[in-house]
């Protein structure tokens, strides 16, 4: 579904992202994990629009989205939960939910979906008119993932989700995270927690410093001796 | 000065000061969008409300039109004019310093003052009458139709725009653009058009405040952007740059202040006392009225 090749991306003077290659296929949950500064989100950034590669191809479902202007990739059916949900907090949650929809001009199914999100997230459903500003951490972040789902995304990115919050909320976070990949939503997850995040993914790789290390199978990486020494503490 | 004449004289500076203080907001309003979605203070907006005016001219000179179309008229061909300065003077310079980009606004300025100067002359024009003027005398308290018409178009202007930035999918694009421009093209807001469209709103403002004001004294002329866009900055920075009504409270501020000074002690200090505004507001709560005073990120 998401085919990377050969990708070089520059972060100002910094040479951010080295050549890497990185398949998604379709139906998968595929996680990026790596330390702080590897380049995790400066790939995510990039398949995104928001960066420009320097080198190098980014397919999407065959087709060639890299230097595409993000919101025309989102509009291909690929969206991102950004790092920090960045939810726009001077607005109530029901108008974030509402912005997550901009591209959408199906009235009546996105008011479906609109149930669903507050299906899957029923704390947003009592928050609705709220500021998301007034949110605590976690609930920004299902606001941020149900913003994402509105936009009915085919390959959803997400950009360290557990970043900040309770281990209960991370675990919570999770099982939403494999519900949306059950019915039917391919998803890129990157994250620093490598083991939560090598429990639910079918694939992994592992990036340092721009490079991508490893690559295999989650089960693989989880039982590998380099990878539990480095990342997962031992 | 004994109290019944003072209550007397403050009603009716009041009076004036809100009509003139409405223009001021209208101005206002397209500094303080156009600064909360790119960050630019717009040097070049209070010229945009002279061309308005200019605009607004033509339509009745020129076309025959009666007021309302005139507005119509003038407001359209403004917020074209305005989509048009940011395509060409501003998005090349998206990614260039801050300081560049202020530059830029200062040269579009001087390009809207002087190539007007050269196309209608530097001579004042004389804006029609487009209504009679009637003055109402009301408990010894004088009102004149103009200040009735400015008054009702701004509140119909200011409250067309309340609706729009809260209720309309633009609006709410408009916000959240300015809010947090990456997670906004996350959703699929294309940047640039809400960029055009907040310009365009924006610039329809300034030129109906143009409008207006040619309505008010007769007179218009290339070079009547300056001072009242200045001013209108200060009422902008008031408020509280980037927030709407922050723009529309600063606007109502300066005008009753002016007002007042022109009133109690004389016309001359009216500008003085608008700047000596900004001063205080710098000084005392730089985030304005209406803004919420954030330390800068580290």
């Amino acid at each position: 579904m998401l085919k990377i090749d050969n990708m070089d991306v520059y972060y100002g003077a910094i040479h951010a992202i080295k050549g890497i290659s990185i398949q998604v296929p379709q139906g998968e949950i595929v996680t990026l994990v790596g330390s702080n500064g590897a380049g995790k989100s400066t790939t995510l950034q990039t398949i995104s629009g928001l960066l420009k590669p320097k080198n190098g191809t980014i397919l999407f479902e065959d087709q060639h989205i890299e230097g595409l202007a993000a919101h025309k990739i989102v509009s291909m059916g690929l969206c991102q939960v950004p790092e920090g949900r960045r939810v726009f907090a001077n607005m109530t949650v029901l108008e974030n939910l509402e912005l997550g929809a901009y591209l959408r001009s199906d009235k009546d199914e996105i008011a479906r979906d609109l149930e669903d999100v507050f299906k899957k997230f029923p704390r947003l459903l009592e928050r609705k008119n709220q500021l998301s500003g007034t949110l605590s951490g976690g609930e920004q972040q299902m606001l941020a993932m149900g913003r994402a789902l509105m936009s009915k995304p085919r390959l959803l990115l997400l950009d360290e989700p557990s970043m900040g919050l309770a281990p209960l909320l991370v675990k919570e976070i999770f099982n939403i995270i494999q519900e949306i990949n059950e019915s039917g939503t391919t998803v890129l997850l990157v994250e620093q927690n490598a083991n939560m995040a090598l429990s639910i993914a079918d694939k992994a790789y592992v990036l340092e410093t721009g490079r991508i290390a490893l690559a295999g199978t989650a089960k693989e990486l989880a039982s590998s001796e380099a990878v539990r020494k480095a990342y997962l503490g031992g | 000065m004994e109290t019944g004449s003072f209550l007397h004289q403050f009603i009716q500076q009041l009076i004036n000061g809100i009509s003139l203080g409405s223009i001021y907001a209208l101005i206002a309003l397209g500094y303080t969008m156009i600064y909360g979605i790119i960050k630019l203070i717009n040097f070049a907006h209070g010229d945009i409300y002279m061309l308005g005016a200019y605009f607004g001219f033509v339509a009745t000179t020129m076309f025959g039109f009666s007021f309302i179309p005139a507005l119509v008229f003038a407001m359209a061909a403004a917020a074209l004019t305005g989509i048009i300065i940011e395509r060409v003077a501003y998005r090349p310079m998206r990614k260039a310093p801050r300081i560049a980009i202020l530059i830029t606004a200062i040269g579009v300025s001087f390009f809207l003052e002087y190539g007007m100067i050269l196309i209608a002359t530097p001579q004042p024009r004389t804006f029609p009458a487009v209504f009679e003027a009637t003055v109402y005398n009301i408990a010894g308290l004088v009102i004149n139709s103009q200040q009735l018409v400015i008054l009702f178009s701004a509140l119909v202007l200011m409250t067309a725009l309340t609706y729009i930035v809260n209720k309309t999918k633009v609006g709410k694009a408009m916000r959240a653009v300015s809010f947090d421009t990456d997670a906004a093209r996350l959703m699929g807001i294309d940047i640039d058009r809400i960029i055009s469209m907040t310009f365009a709103l924006g610039s329809a403002l300034a030129a109906a405040a143009g409008v207006l004001v040619g309505v008010y004294y007769n007179s218009i002329d290339p070079l009547m952007g300056m001072l009242p866009g200045m001013k209108a900055f200060v009422a902008a920075v008031l408020g509280g740059i980037g927030i709407i009504p922050g723009a529309m409270l600063g606007g109502l501020i300066m005008g009753v202040v002016e007002a007042m000074v022109s009133g109690f002690f004389s016309s001359t200090f009216r500008d003085a006392a608008a700047f000596g505004i900004l001063i205080l507001i710098l000084l005392y709560r730089p985030a304005g009225l209406l803004g919420k005073n954030i330390r800068e990120k580290v």
